[in-house]
């Protein structure tokens, strides 16, 4: 590999795998964005229901499930720059703190919304539908809006588990011999690995006409030296996505919390 | 995540033996990890993703063409002519929704957009191949649900493509599970979109820059940005409406306090611009189809790149002018009956430049031609009779008549259909390295185009005169625009039937063609490559000098 390029690296767009997750962050947007707005009509018509309706809900919990994710989004934040700082184990228990943060917000919202039906609040129950309709509506919208934020931090719970694993295998950097790429100026030669000290620890067979195409992985430790952001861009665009579902939670809070 | 293809797709390739080089065979012939069918299925290729979504859209487009054939034959006569009404008002449902989520909205930009929007803009392949080939995945799986809740729960769906409430909340057809397939769908469109826009600012070759990217690209381009930012609405929309009959939330139920009109609203701020989602893509492949076979430089390419984009921007703001007799408010009718007419404006820029474009050219009469020039003309009519629509004391005539089913029948299927129809035959010795056959191909444009005309030009009239739409019966007065129009159904689907027969025939039989540019007046980039281009498109990726359709430049190499 001397001088002039004769092999394919892996194509690794950063910015490209940046815009990507920001356009599909739009689209989360556009997707509450939707309830949003039917939360903002009918509360804008129905505003006294909705005040004795958001009385009914638990400002304690909504407040320590605002807390959790905040801190996650914090974790998340930090795990993000660990890994920049090269220091793999602390982003490993930064992002374990911040999925336990996620099962730790869909623990209380269990036990939420487990309270709210106990007391005959769901929807098309007989309780609610002795209420005004501004009441069904709130608490209609309350179930949707909130679950569907819960199927978010689900996902993202297993876009983490998933990002954890990939942070743990270590990532690599992949150089490929193929024809027209850097395979005929190696032809004829065995590929080997030498130590430091010039001792062949592998040989392979010979590179001949039958072979296509040849791939070489190196694995290496995020270690400051040897970092490259695109690297862990998944991360990255898993953390963002964490972030929105976060966002969407600040929202939420006030809007059915906080309107008493 | 944003590996290029040349890890994703080539890793395939890791194998001894006599492989050709990727470089000197075409994508069909290049072996990759699998064979058979799943060379296809598991493909990360562009192309044949591309050549895939194309398979499974004409498929669907076949079934909702003989519901359409059937709907007509039901109403040749007043009464029950062939099935009884609640299986006319499943047919209905059924042939909007799979020519509409299935047909055109995927339209071009899934299937020879994914084949050629890499190859224009000199790249080889989509930014998220693996994205491209899951996308099509959901479109499959949407497709499978569409049709299975055909079969299932309490029958077909009967609410009209819109699934308006509270009639969907309230039906005990299987409304569910179809919302469930245009969520789906929904998504694959958006994950198309979402790669295209990265492609389009990632991986433009060097010298290809935003003003040098053929109009097919500007469109598809517009499109995706449209398929990003307003699908979403419509996908929360259906979760409501499936929400609604599941658990009674009460949200569009206007017995528990919800707002029916607030549906129509959010459905329509999606599905409005799913109307320009379908027909850009079909603008932008007329412009090059134009370009090609009137032997022409565009006129006005800066103007229509860019009225392009204006479509996109101001049909995201024009929903309202569906709901002009719903009782919302007056001003709101006034004001989305002024933003309609501005999206004339971009509209009739285009039209006035592919005229001029026409004027003063070599023009070549190849069916490609034919299709182009026949799009324009149902595309004025179409467009004509929209801004009439748009005008509110217009619509409250004519909405909901027959009016407004020939009007977005000369906008969808004479524009994006015939659009689609002409791309299929100038890009297809790209595509398939064949030429198809020029006679029969003549004769079911000729078919195809009588056929439309004499099919939704009586619907103009019979709506003018107040004929309802979606209407089982009808009054014996309207009977001889129904027997006119219906008659027109047969010419026009025996031209179509012409037309898919040919292609598929000159698929074995065609001319083989490998030469680069068949037609002879190609400057885009997909004509500098070989027909059918190899896996990555180009042996080296080019550099661009001059502008897509500049004619006074030597050739590309």
């Amino acid at each position: 590999m001397s001088g002039h390029s004769i092999a394919l690296t892996a194509h690794k767009d950063y910015r490209g795998s940046k815009i990507g997750i920001w356009l599909f962050l739009i689209t989360e947007i556009t997707l509450f964005g939707g309830m949003f707005l039917l939360y903002s009509i009918y509360r804008s018509e129905y505003a006294q229901d909705f005040h004795h309706a958001a009385a009914e809900l638990n400002t304690l919990v909504g407040t320590i499930n605002t807390l959790i994710l905040l801190t996650s989004s914090l974790t998340m934040a930090l795990s993000i720059a660990a890994v920049h700082h090269g220091n793999r184990k602390l982003s490993l228990w930064m992002l374990a703190i911040t999925v336990l943060c996620g099962a730790g917000f869909m623990v209380n919202k269990y036990f939420e919304w487990g309270a709210k039906f106990h007391h005959g609040i769901y929807p098309g129950s007989e309780y609610l539908l002795a209420h005004p309709k501004g009441e069904v509506l709130f608490y209609g919208l309350y179930f949707v809006m909130t679950g569907i934020h819960g199927i978010h931090v689900l996902v993202g719970m297993v876009l983490l588990t998933v990002m954890f694993l990939k942070v743990m295998k270590q990532p690599n950097a992949k150089v490929s011999f193929v024809a027209g790429h850097g395979l005929g100026e190696i032809e004829g030669c065995r590929m080997a690995f030498v130590d430091a000290g010039g001792k062949v620890v592998w040989k392979g067979d010979e590179v001949d006409g039958s072979i296509e195409r040849i791939d070489v992985k190196t694995k290496y430790w995020p270690v400051k030296k040897r970092f490259h952001v695109a690297d862990f861009n998944q991360l990255e665009n898993s953390g963002l996505y964490w972030h929105i579902v976060d966002i969407i939670w600040i929202f939420l809070f006030p809007l059915f919390y906080l309107i008493t | 995540m944003s590996d290029h293809a040349a890890s994703a797709s080539h890793g395939a390739a890791v194998r001894h033996g006599t492989v050709p080089n990727a470089a000197d065979v075409d994508f069909y012939h290049f072996k990759g990890r699998w064979s058979g069918i799943f060379a296809w299925i598991f493909s990360t290729d562009h192309k044949r993703i591309g050549l895939m979504y194309l398979v499974l859209m004409l498929t669907f487009f076949t079934v909702g063409m003989t519901l359409g054939f059937v709907i007509r034959l039901e109403l040749m006569a007043p009464g029950k002519t062939i099935m009884d009404a609640q299986t006319y008002n499943a047919v209905f449902t059924l042939h909007g929704v799979i020519m509409v989520f299935l047909f055109v909205v995927p339209g071009l930009s899934a299937s020879l957009g994914n084949f050629l929007l890499p190859i224009m803009i000199g790249a080889k392949d989509v930014q998220f191949p693996r994205i491209n080939l899951f996308s099509w995945w959901l479109f499959l799986t949407g497709g499978l649900m569409a049709v299975t809740a055909l079969f299932t729960g309490g029958g077909p769906p009967d609410t009209g493509w819109t699934f308006y409430a509270p009639y969907s909340i309230r039906t005990g057809t299987n409304v569910t599970l179809a919302a469930a397939a245009v969520f789906v769908l929904g998504f694959s469109s958006i994950l198309t979109g979402l790669n295209f826009l990265t492609t389009v600012h990632r991986m433009r070759a060097p010298g290809m820059s935003f003003f040098r990217l053929p109009l097919f690209v500007w469109a598809l381009y517009s499109t995706a940005w449209l398929q990003v930012v307003a699908t979403p609405v419509v996908g929360i929309t259906l979760v409501l409406i499936m929400v609604e009959r599941s658990f009674g939330i009460g949200v569009f139920d206007p017995v528990k306090g919800g707002d029916p009109i607030l549906y129509q609203h959010l459905f329509w701020i999606y599905s409005h611009p799913a109307v320009y989602i379908m027909i850009l893509p079909g603008l932008g492949a007329i412009s090059d189809m134009l370009a090609v076979h009137a032997r022409r430089t565009i006129f006005g390419y800066g103007f229509i790149a860019m009225s392009s984009v204006a479509i996109a921007l101001f049909g995201s703001i024009v929903w309202a002018h569906h709901m002009f007799i719903s009782g919302q408010s007056l001003v709101a009718n006034f004001v989305f009956s002024l933003l309609t007419m501005i999206v004339a404006i971009p509209s009739a820029i285009k039209v006035f430049n592919w005229v001029a474009t026409l004027y003063k050219g070599s023009i070549q009469l190849e069916t490609p031609m034919l299709y182009t020039l026949a799009f324009i003309f149902l595309f004025m009519i179409g467009g004509f009779s929209g801004m009439m629509i748009g005008v509110l004391s217009v619509d409250v005539h004519v909405h909901d008549t027959y009016f407004i089913v020939a009007h977005f029948h000369y906008i969808i299927f004479g524009g994006l259909g015939f659009a689609f129809f002409g791309a299929l035959h100038h890009w297809y010795p790209k595509m398939f390295g064949r030429m198809y056959h020029q006679v029969p191909s003549k004769i079911a444009w000729f078919l195809t185009f009588v056929g439309f005309n004499v099919l939704y030009m009586p619907m103009f009239i019979m709506g003018w005169e107040g004929m309802p739409r979606r209407y089982y019966d009808y009054l014996p007065e309207y009977q001889k625009w129904h027997v006119v129009s219906t008659i027109g159904s047969w010419i026009m689907i025996s031209g179509i039937l012409l037309m898919f027969w040919n292609l598929l025939r000159s698929l074995k039989t065609g001319k083989p063609c490998r030469e680069l540019d068949p037609w002879g007046g190609g400057r885009t980039l997909e004509w500098t490559v070989p027909s059918p281009p190899p896996l990555e498109n180009f042996d080296k990726i080019p550099t661009v000098t001059h502008g897509p359709y500049d004619p006074d430049v030597p050739e590309h190499k």
